[in-house]
């Protein structure tokens, strides 16, 4: 049980495929709201056990939020603790917010007079970094999406289509419209298209207080899409990684592509 | 005969049982099931004694993560075990001399005490359990228990099986 101890918390982010792969998260404090002007409070953390935080906290860096009416908005409060960070967010339109944590980046390692050297940042700080007598030189993009959606009165679909870039969800379920008892559809789409074969890891929060993780495994069919019966509410985890070539850094053999959501199930 | 009499024979008579009975060794054999998964840490195990309020009365083993980039790292995850550190664990002083060790990989294990540990020494006869946890990182928990009766019997041979993380488990008096 080595638990892997991570000096750079933007590494947990920038790399999907780590010896030790912890769970990256946002919770919010309800995905159902209503009034003039309700407010969602997130938290933001790294962790093995679900929604607990006892390892990281989650660099918002990233953090991207996209209000019902399409533009980004900002938050309030945000504060990064020793475990978790956190983040208000006022919901003043209607519908639905998509609140994401989005990294791109890159990781290199090369040889330098038969010394191995690595490296973690943007693709522009790379090109300054690998010394040009280097040997053995492999880069790696990587695009890693975490989130979350919330919605204020009716659910709207404007702020959650696909941007195109990196593995991305599509719901044909409405994320903030999951019950259990019903079945929920999603469509995987990578770099906006479909992608067939992805494997999908859906986790139940609440860990700690059972003795297994419960986990449920889907692969997408070939239209990128899976569905899930919930049977259990609660706030849920869902995972999914891959790997293409489809990179357009220089020097880079393969892009990395990582995507998690927590998504809460509401009972009948 | 007087009741005195009676009591002190009988005393004699128990301990005559008593010296023919007794084991020199108790051992336990614990297996650690083979996992195929994708993401795989050796478990947390810890070993005791408890008795039928489940107080424990004897520490027998706990395989923790004992090195690490800080010192006591792996302490942290320790209450993941979380009925030993209930009844022990958490008024411990990790480590703990001839209880602590490293962790383990999958396969059986024996373990073996001899009867004049101090553990055991003073244990009154009566009814116990031997409990076996299991937690591992991203993975399960398990509680295996074998109820058994103080002091064990000569070649007694107890058994019982884990489903998720841990396989089968043994007490044995030798």
């Amino acid at each position: 049980m080595i638990r892997f101890s991570l000096s750079i918390l933007l590494l947990v982010c920038l790399v999907p495929k780590t010896g030790s792969a912890h769970k990256v998260w946002l919770r919010p404090s309800q995905t159902t709201l209503s009034g003039s002007e309700p407010w969602v409070t997130v938290d933001a953390a790294v962790s093995n056990d679900l929604f607990f935080f006892n390892h990281f906290p989650l660099k918002l860096d990233g953090l991207q939020i996209i209000a019902p009416n399409g533009n980004e908005v900002e938050t309030q409060n945000q504060s990064v603790g020793k475990y978790r960070s956190v983040f208000d967010l006022p919901l003043t339109q209607q519908g639905t917010y998509r609140i994401a944590v989005v990294n791109h980046g890159v990781f290199a390692s090369w040889e330098q007079s038969g010394e191995r050297k690595r490296f973690r940042g943007t693709s522009e700080s790379l090109q300054h970094e690998i010394p040009s007598d280097a040997t053995h030189v492999q880069v790696t993009e990587s695009v890693g999406r975490v989130e979350t959606f919330v919605t204020n009165g009716e659910p709207s679909n404007e702020s959650i289509q696909p941007t195109g870039k990196g593995v991305e969800l599509f719901p044909l379920t409405h994320p903030n419209d999951l019950y259990t008892g019903e079945k929920s559809g999603f469509r995987f789409v990578v770099n906006g298209k479909p992608m067939q074969g992805l494997e999908i890891t859906i986790i139940r929060g609440g860990t700690r207080y059972r003795d297994t993780q419960e986990e449920m495994q889907f692969t997408t069919d070939e239209n990128g899409e899976f569905t899930v019966q919930w049977t259990e509410p609660g706030m849920y985890w869902l995972e999914t990684r891959t790997e293409d070539n489809e990179t357009k850094i220089p020097d880079a053999q393969t892009r990395r592509l990582s995507y998690a959501a927590t998504l809460e199930v509401l009972p009948q | 005969m007087k009741p005195l009499t009676t009591a002190m024979l009988c005393l004699t008579l128990s301990s005559v049982g008593w010296a023919e009975d007794i084991p020199s060794t108790l051992e336990t054999t614990i297996e650690i099931r083979h996992l195929d998964v994708s993401e795989y840490h050796r478990p947390y195990v810890a070993v005791w004694i408890q008795d039928e309020d489940r107080n424990a009365v004897a520490s027998l083993a706990v395989w923790y993560q004992i090195t690490g980039s800080r010192k006591d790292a792996g302490t942290k995850w320790l209450p993941d075990l979380r009925q030993w550190w209930r009844r022990t664990g958490r008024s411990l002083e990790m480590p703990v001399d001839g209880v602590s060790g490293a962790t383990r990989p999958a396969g059986t294990h024996k373990l073996s005490f001899a009867i004049t540990d101090s553990r055991l020494v003073d244990l009154p006869a009566g009814k116990y359990s031997l409990v076996v946890e299991a937690a591992r990182e991203v993975g399960g928990r398990e509680l295996v228990e074998i109820p058994f009766t103080w002091p064990l019997g000569q070649s007694k041979s107890l058994k019982a099986k884990g489903k998720n993380e841990l396989g089968e488990v043994t007490l044995n008096a030798k």
